[in-house]
């Protein structure tokens, strides 16, 4: 069924977007669109597209089959509109500096670096609560909008 | 006819052609949804059966009652992200199963993941009698 609902929302998205674009320490870009939190946080939290560069975005939208294990594949409209907005949408400055493996937010340098070991015990990441590192708004609330700071962090019980 | 049942009827078509625009085109109700995937199954759904199919592994790890609990009246968990997941059954959760693609799109995606293939309209239509029969 073809959508041409995702051709408006991406163009209100974009024009949308232009009016969040205040940056702060600990501010990361998350933009807000429709599609992206229908499709892509309906199984796990949205995160900010400028997490990662645009190279890993559009990895993971070549591989929504095996989207970490599991099939996230979606028709070929709203595919090709989320990878175009989260190219445009992508990381910059130390998001953008590599592509992580597996395209893990997790697993970026700058991400291993905040919640090294002496920061956030291993044992943290086992808790039921908590889940995996993966689950940013366990301990961040305002992850999907984009804010980590530091002062908010609440790692629960 | 008179002239003021003529305009009345003009006003009639107009109010009954934009009540037409302002529905959906696209809504339906889980009967219809059900309807057709027991026609393309070519014979009657089973709820029982659906039951079965639903809480049973199929040679994967999960089963679909891994995410959505074996009674989804209730909220359900996703396995691996934790995120929480509103209920499946229709009479907890109006919205579910109004929308045909949506549905098609969720049974594609997590029949491959419990089953490692495509859903058969009869299972499909199984596992829907069973849900549109649970009481909240």
């Amino acid at each position: 069924m073809k959508t041409h609902g995702s051709w408006w929302a991406l163009i209100g998205a974009l024009i949308g977007t232009f009016g969040g674009m205040a940056h702060a320490d600990d501010a990361v870009h998350a933009p807000v669109f429709a599609l992206y939190t229908q499709e892509c946080g309906s199984c796990h939290m949205t995160y900010p597209a400028g997490l990662l560069p645009a190279a890993s975005w559009q990895q993971i939208m070549r591989g929504l089959k095996t989207h970490y294990g599991l099939d996230a594949s979606l028709d070929e409209t709203s595919q090709l509109t989320l990878n175009t907005w989260l190219t445009a949408q992508a990381g910059s400055g130390k998001y953008a500096r590599e592509a992580p493996k597996d395209q893990r937010i997790t697993l970026s340098a700058w991400f291993l670096r905040k919640h090294r070991v002496g920061e956030v015990p291993a044992a943290v990441w086992r808790r039921k609560s908590v889940g995996s590192p993966a689950n940013c708004v366990a301990c961040h609330a305002d992850a999907e909008r984009g804010d980590f700071n530091e002062n908010k962090v609440r790692i629960p019980p | 006819m008179t002239k003021l049942t003529r305009i009345k009827l003009r006003w009639a078509h107009w109010v009954v052609a934009l009540a037409a625009l302002a529905a959906p085109a696209w809504a339906l109700t889980p009967a219809d949804i059900l309807a057709s995937y027991a026609q393309a199954a070519g014979q009657a759904p089973q709820a029982p059966r659906g039951q079965q199919f639903f809480d049973a592994t199929h040679g994967k790890e999960w089963r679909c009652s891994t995410c959505h609990t074996k009674q989804p009246t209730a909220e359900g968990t996703h396995a691996s992200t934790r995120k929480a997941i509103t209920p499946l059954a229709p009479s907890a959760n109006p919205k579910r199963f109004t929308d045909s693609a949506k549905t098609e799109k969720w049974f594609r995606r997590n029949c491959n993941d419990v089953l490692g293939r495509e859903c058969t309209a009869a299972e499909k239509a199984d596992v829907l009698a069973w849900l549109i029969g649970l009481k909240p």
